[in-house]
């Protein structure tokens, strides 16, 4: 079973949603913007980084009594740079237009802080089981994001969604939602949607507390 | 645009890294909440980017022709040296810099717009010339993303906004104004870069 305890599943789910590494932790925001222009990229994106994260998090979790402390982060991030060559190399060959769109962002996962900030964090202290539960839960609430973010905007900037046609043909696009202007936007509108359900829950958390305060 | 000058020009104004790339996005965020400490940032970042023009300019005329796919390794492993040893001589010779610039002299490391620096000027088959000077003008761009950001959230600490907007969001929103507003430059030339 792939969720056999608790543990492995507080792990996973905690990227998902409560700590989820865009709309709570405000990682990472590179690649989520720059390349969320259509859901097909945003997938594309989503499956390099998932694949990154989790053989980066196995790996050093399984090397971290073998890497020096004072030069852990130039360890981690060879071992970074050399999953986003695997990765890089199988896009090319496996579908070379999607690469083609991507183009200089698939070598920048390097950069992306996310995947650093999780071996700092958690792999390099924890063992590999929990370190992959780890990495595929931040990556699956990446995905969430990118996905949430590239279908927004490629409804509303070219009127389809996965390339198929959504609103028919009197429908004129907003040219500016896939313009870099849009993707500032787009995201800051929905981290404003993220804040204010996140203090809904908070307001309605604290009336149940004063409830069962009262009726005692 | 092939020129010196429309290069630097291009990666200043018309494909700021910040504003049309979308790359160095999180010191843009995180540290743009004090004017003078995101202008040091900025130049702290442009000799970073000269110093890795240089160094890319020798590994692209020397190893990578015999090995692309180390592209990649290298690049990082020049980058993060030379921070480590500018954070090392800022230490030395300036250890006032050093205390006001912090956490965020190390994490220069994590900028993606240094390795997507390289890459670009990589891609596009710039020399040596052309590299220097569109890394000088990519780091001045955002240099200038950085100090207009944090010009703006300035103002809107004297100014009463709603308690649900403050933070990310509203930063982001900026941005995006500011970036429609950059986006008047392409403009200047018949053809961009």
């Amino acid at each position: 079973m792939l969720f056999s305890n608790t543990e492995d599943y507080e792990e996973f789910s905690k990227g998902i949603w409560r700590d989820n590494p865009v709309f709570v932790q405000v990682l990472g925001m590179c690649p989520m913007l720059a390349v969320t222009n259509s859901a097909v990229n945003a997938v594309a994106m989503g499956g390099a980084t998932l694949f990154v994260l989790v053989g980066s998090s196995f790996l050093v979790s399984l090397l971290k009594g073998w890497i020096p402390k004072q030069v852990r982060i130039s360890c981690f991030i060879i071992i970074i740079a050399t999953f986003v060559t695997i990765a890089d190399y199988t896009l090319l060959a496996l579908i070379p237009t999607v690469h083609k769109e991507l183009g200089a962002f698939i070598p920048l996962i390097v950069a992306n802080c996310m995947i650093l900030g999780r071996q700092e964090a958690f792999a390099s202290k924890s063992t590999p089981r929990l370190a992959v539960m780890d990495a595929l839960g931040m990556s699956s609430g990446f995905m969430v994001a990118l996905l949430a973010l590239g279908a927004v905007r490629e409804i509303f900037g070219t009127g389809t969604l996965f390339g198929i046609e959504l609103f028919g043909p009197a429908w004129e696009p907003w040219v500016i939602m896939i313009l870099p202007p849009g993707g500032f936007l787009t995201l800051g509108l929905i981290l404003l949607v993220f804040n204010w359900m996140s203090q809904r829950k908070a307001m309605f958390l604290e009336r149940v507390a004063e409830a069962e305060g009262s009726s005692q | 645009m092939d020129s010196l000058g429309g290069i630097f020009i291009g990666s200043l104004l018309i494909n700021n890294f910040v504003l049309t790339y979308f790359l160095g996005i999180c010191p843009f965020l995180g540290v743009s909440n004090n004017l003078l400490t995101s202008f040091r940032l900025g130049l702290a970042t442009t000799f970073v980017m000269l110093v890795t023009a240089l160094c890319a300019w020798v590994l692209n005329t020397y190893l990578l022709i015999y090995a692309p796919y180390l592209q990649l390794i290298s690049y990082i492993v020049v980058i993060a040296s030379t921070v480590q040893f500018i954070e090392m001589a800022i230490k030395k010779l300036s250890p006032a810099l050093f205390r006001a610039l912090g956490i965020f002299l190390p994490l220069i490391t994590t900028n993606c717009s240094i390795l997507g620096l390289a890459i670009f000027s990589f891609n596009r088959g710039y020399g040596f010339l052309e590299g220097m000077v569109y890394a000088l003008g990519a780091g001045l761009g955002f240099t200038i993303a950085m100090v207009l950001l944090a010009g703006l959230r300035e103002e809107t600490e004297l100014s009463d906004v709603p308690a649900l907007i403050q933070g990310t969001a509203m930063n982001l929103i900026i941005a995006g104004i500011l970036s429609m507003a950059f986006m008047g430059f392409a403009g200047l030339f018949s053809s961009t870069v």
